[in-house]
């Protein structure tokens, strides 16, 4: 059953059209790799699925759970069950981990969720979500927040990239915590090892998806750099 | 205990002072030092070993020597309780506070004002931090709703070699009335100087923060960090001063104001360095609260005006 469906979405800006009619589905339960080199719209595709202040589908629909959520705020989206972890996740003043993974949910158990992001509740609990965290303790707190929300539809936005990027296994342990939530995933990503984790892989380029199916031949498809519609430059190696 | 003034008073303090959170269970112990005065009146006092008050009523407020003895570490903080509960009153608090050599104390202020509509309390402090000394300041404000409140704390410090100072005042419960904070601190060698304050502004409320450090002594350290949140009409001037004028001084500025509605805020960073073996920067953020913190929030789940309430009251805390 899908869960989303994005239908022949567009989103233009004054100078540029960053999606061109983008068509994608994610079932209930599935992990959907998404992937694409920078600039090809991964991120915005994100912004507008999540419902960013400024990201309003130019036409087209976003359809969660059977239901158009193309105007709806991110606080309902949340409430309908889909959540999002930044590239790079902002910082707070004066928040504790602690407090911070039970926003939402004063009764759950934020050491379990630290400890499934890798992080030892020790010494994490009573830190501050601040700009004493590095990169990646960041990025992996960010995670466990989201875990802790038990959403129906998680996107992460390249959990892998940034200084102090979390490994293939990070990324692996934290992907197979969702699945057995029960959640969808979608997994924003360039790196094509990280694809063959996912149930399912779509290439975008240009605003377009140009590739999808199986994780396996779509991370050979965006390896090969044989991309039909693009000039080359944007599917190159960057 | 209330070796001055009618326990009526002491009670109706104290009252106050527990329902903005207080514990007043530290009048009752005898390893915690305090002064308690309402008013002009001196309620009640006690001290420690090794600390030396002498506390006397004036026309229209209360006068208090601090000592700390030499090498004297006080164990637990000394509480001062002051406070005006009539509707109005002028409390004129001067204080004198030295810490001799290798001494350490904490004071905590608790300054409780919640019937306020035409009052004004003025501190006027003069420190002395010795040689390797410490002073840990917090002062905390607890204001009515009505906002007729002038406070004006004022204090000039001076830090002897090794020595260590720092303060945090807070004012973020009730409405702030009129605030005019000036503080003036002076470092010697290798000492180090924190000085944090946290306001938040409603309605009218009218915010000035004055606070200046001057580097004097080599490698002498500070920090200035405001943290202000204002809405409605209220408005905040906020001014942090560093003087780096020593070899290997170290000075940094950093404000964060937070404003919404018809707030207007401004921020003045002043920094100067007169010592080329010296280093001062400075920091400053004023602006409606972060888009990126609130997206994330609501992709929390929570509302856009539960995202506001943690994201200030995180910044406050």
């Amino acid at each position: 059953m899908s869960l989303l469906e994005i239908k022949c979405l567009t989103y233009e800006t004054v100078n540029k059209n960053i999606l061109d009619g983008l068509s994608l589905t994610i079932k209930t339960s599935e992990v959907h790799a998404l992937l694409g080199t920078n600039g090809t719209g991964k991120s915005t595709l994100a912004y507008l699925i999540i419902g960013c202040e400024g990201y309003k589908p130019t036409s087209g629909e976003i359809v969660f759970d059977g239901k158009v959520i193309n105007d709806l705020k991110i606080h309902e989206r949340a409430h309908l069950g889909i959540t999002m972890a930044w590239q790079e996740p902002v910082r707070f003043e004066g928040i504790s981990v602690k407090d911070y993974l039970a926003l939402k949910n004063k009764s759950i158990v934020p050491a379990h969720y630290l400890e499934m992001v890798g992080l030892q509740p020790e010494f994490y609990l009573h830190r501050m979500v601040d700009k004493s965290l590095s990169g990646g303790e960041r990025k992996r707190i960010e995670l466990a927040s989201i875990l802790a929300l038990h959403p129906k539809l998680a996107i992460l936005d390249e959990p892998d990239s940034g200084i102090d990027m979390l490994s293939t296994q990070d990324i692996v342990n934290v992907i197979t915590a969702f699945k057995e939530d029960g959640s969808s995933v979608l997994l924003i990503t360039h790196r094509e090892e990280i694809v063959i984790i996912a149930d399912k892989a779509s290439q975008i380029c240009n605003g377009k998806i140009v590739c999808s199916g199986n994780p396996d031949k779509v991370a050979e498809y965006y390896k090969s750099r044989k991309c039909l519609i693009c000039n080359g430059e944007v599917c190159a190696y960057v | 205990m209330g070796r001055y003034a009618p326990m009526s008073e002491l009670d109706a303090l104290m009252k106050a002072y527990g329902e903005a959170g207080g514990n007043k269970a530290i009048l009752g112990n005898n390893e915690i030092a305090h002064l308690v005065a309402s008013g002009h009146k001196l309620l009640s006092r006690k001290s420690v070993e090794g600390l030396e008050v002498d506390a006397r009523e004036t026309l229209t407020g209360i006068s208090a020597k601090v000592t700390v003895k030499e090498g004297v570490k006080i164990k637990n903080p000394v509480h001062l309780c002051f406070g005006v509960l009539h509707k109005k009153g002028t409390q004129k608090i001067k204080m004198d506070v030295r810490l001799e050599k290798n001494s350490s104390a904490h004071f905590i202020a608790h300054c409780i004002f919640p019937n306020a509509e035409k009052v004004r309390h003025i501190m006027d402090a003069v420190v002395e931090i010795g040689e390797g000394a410490e002073m840990r300041y917090s002062e905390t404000h607890y204001h009515g709703l009505y906002g007729g409140i002038e406070v004006i704390p004022k204090s000039v410090v001076k830090i002897g070699k090794n020595g260590r100072y720092f303060t945090d005042f807070t004012l973020t419960t009730g409405r702030v009335g009129k605030l005019g904070v000036d503080y003036s601190v002076e470092a010697g060698e290798n000492a180090v100087t924190e000085l944090t304050a946290r306001v938040f502004g409603h309605a009218s409320d009218d915010i000035n923060i004055k606070e200046k450090v001057v580097l004097a002594g080599k490698k002498s350290r500070s920090i200035i960090k405001t943290r202000v949140a204002i809405e409605d009409d209220a408005r905040a001037e906020v001014t942090g001063i560093t003087e780096g004028n020593a070899e290997g001084a170290r000075g940094h500025v950093d404000c964060m104001e937070i404003l919404k509605d018809n707030a207007v805020a401004k921020a003045i960073p002043i920094v100067s360095v007169t010592n080329p073996l010296a280093k001062v920067t400075h920091e400053a953020a004023i602006g409606s609260v972060d888009k990126r913190q609130m997206e994330t929030l609501m992709a929390h789940g929570l509302t856009p005006e539960e995202a506001v309430d943690v994201i200030v009251k995180g910044i406050l805390k």
